[in-house]
């Protein structure tokens, strides 16, 4: 046997016993019980309009408020750890390498409850604020790694050239490394932006009231009172209405950017 | 400091404008630059040519300070470069700088690029900078490529961008790194065409180069350097015509 039709006949088994597989998964399933239980329009209907007005919006801003707080405070920190006194990147490396190393959802669950008892400190927001402190505090160690590296790969000839016309190293990090970072790290940071989406969910783990919920809370909240899991599915779709729109926007803004490559 | 402004060519006729005293530079064990005392006049074109490795980007980039010294002195239009108390941010603003890799900002337009410096070091007004940008551009040929960016530009454009660039802080001086090494055959004529005019401008320009030709047509002084020492100088004619040293002559023979 030739070597090519081997392989060809390699991949013909491997789609007969994947549609096998599929076969037996549709064939064994009983689908009556999986519609009533999680494609249920009555019970999606129930959780209407709440589970977007509230939940969705709770989703969207606790992700835009930890995005925004992780890219400023993770930009503090690689800029620290590119730094040319060592303290500060002493003080960012251990940072960094704490809070990446710990699981989010402890970090969270530190923040909420050990701060205001350690610093008798309430964070502003109750206790979601200060579950969305431990949120951005986790983010920013992720996003620092993702920005230290976009700021090595642009060019020592850009720096190079910006502090041969005069221009002081601020300014040209400002106008002239950052820029081209940002361009550089727009897919990583993407990355992050769709995990941190999901890493609302954690949010639970502080105990947020009705009107604070977000998506997976709410989800299962509802799954509980309704039993029914048809919820969760309402819930999966929205995650997907809020993240696909918003890759297809990046991948739209990367191309416009190759211009200015 | 003296002579800050350009106006002061009372002074500036009697000083050169890059003197470079007992200069040593070493990269850990490595050293380059072994001794190398050098000038260049107020008005002048000095080229500086050499073997690859021998330390003529080095000692290029002495002079605005891109690389730091390890001994010696760096003096331009009188003030040391390498004194702590020297402003050196503002003496790079009248040292312009073009490199073999024109290293222009990818993320800004032409304009862009012209005007960033002006106004971040020279403070200058939006307006200003915008009309000393487009009076460079035109001067280099690229008066109808303000807006486009530079990836859309061929490498003799960016360069030619990239010395327009230099030109818009109204530098004193120029040094150029290799400014054709990085282009195809046919794009090296305008660039240099742009050089020699400012040349014949009376600018004061730096050139390290294997453009023989640019070296005795619009040299005043040629340097050759080897082994991170100058060996030899003097009038184009003299050094690519009837070089004195041995390792002058090998190194002609291999690039005319
Ligand atoms: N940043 C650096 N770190 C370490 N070594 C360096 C550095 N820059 C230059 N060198 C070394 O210094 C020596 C001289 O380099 P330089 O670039 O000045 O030579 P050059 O005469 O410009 O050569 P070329 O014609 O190839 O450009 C080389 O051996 C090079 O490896
Ligand atoms: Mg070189």
């Amino acid at each position: 046997m030739k070597p090519s039709t081997r392989r060809r006949l390699f991949q013909g088994v491997l789609y007969a016993v994947f549609a096998v597989l599929i076969l037996v998964v549709i064939f064994l399933a009983d689908w009556a019980r999986i519609r009533v239980y999680f494609f249920n329009l009555d019970v999606a209907a129930q959780t209407l309009p709440e589970i977007v007005v509230i939940a969705a919006k709770n989703t969207i801003i606790y992700t835009v408020i930890a995005f925004v707080g992780g890219l400023i405070l993770g930009l503090i920190l690689a800029l620290m750890k590119l730094s040319p006194v060592l303290p500060y990147r002493w003080l960012a490396t251990g940072y960094v390498e704490l809070f990446r190393g710990l699981p989010a959802l402890l970090v969270i669950f530190g923040f909420a409850y050990a701060v205001p008892i350690a610093f008798e400190w309430r964070p502003p927001g109750g206790s979601v604020g200060a579950g969305l402190i431990g949120l951005i505090v986790v983010s920013s160690a992720y996003i620092a790694e993702t920005i230290r590296a976009g700021i090595e790969a642009v060019p020592k000839g850009q720096v190079e050239a910006a502090r041969s016309l005069g221009m002081k190293s601020s300014w040209t990090m400002v106008s002239v490394v950052l820029p081209q970072a940002f361009r550089i790290i727009t897919p990583p940071l993407t990355n992050e932006l769709v995990i941190l989406i999901k890493d609302t969910s954690l949010l639970f783990i502080v105990g947020l009231a009705l009107g604070e919920r977000e998506l997976t809370t709410f989800a299962r909240d509802t799954l509980t009172s309704q039993a029914n899991a048809t919820p969760l599915v309402v819930a999966s779709l929205l995650y997907l209405v809020i993240t696909l729109p918003m890759t297809q926007l990046v991948a739209k803004l990367e191309r416009h950017n190759k211009r200015g490559r | 400091m003296t002579s800050l402004s350009k106006g002061s060519s009372a002074v500036s006729t009697t000083e050169p404008a890059i003197e470079v005293r007992a200069l040593c530079k070493s990269f850990g064990s490595n050293e380059v630059l072994k001794g190398i005392d050098f000038h260049v006049d107020q008005g002048e074109v000095v080229c500086v040519i050499g073997p690859s490795g021998s330390g003529k980007s080095t000692l290029l980039r002495c002079v605005n300070r891109l690389e730091e010294p390890t001994t010696g002195t760096v003096m331009v239009e009188g003030v040391d470069i390498t004194d702590p108390e020297t402003d050196l941010d503002k003496m790079r603003t009248r040292i312009g700088m073009v490199f073999q890799q024109f290293n222009l900002f990818p993320h800004l337009s032409v304009l862009g690029n012209l005007t960033l410096a002006q106004q971040r070091a020279k403070k200058r007004g939006k307006a200003e900078a915008i009309e000393v940008a487009r009076r460079n551009l035109a001067k280099v040929g690229l008066a109808e490529k303000a807006d486009a960016f530079p990836s859309q530009l061929s490498g003799g454009q960016q360069q030619r961008v990239a010395i327009a660039r230099a030109l818009s802080m109204d530098p004193d001086m120029m040094l150029f790194d290799e400014p054709t090494s990085a282009l195809d055959p046919e794009l090296v004529g305008d660039v240099l065409e742009v050089m020699k005019q400012l040349a014949r401008e009376g600018m004061t320009m730096m050139v390290v180069t294997h453009e023989m030709g640019f070296a005795r047509e619009v040299g005043d002084r040629v340097v050759f350097m080897d082994g991170g020492v100058v060996v030899e100088q003097g009038k184009p004619e003299d050094v690519l015509g009837n070089p004195q040293h041995e390792r002058t002559r090998s190194f002609l023979s291999k690039v005319l």
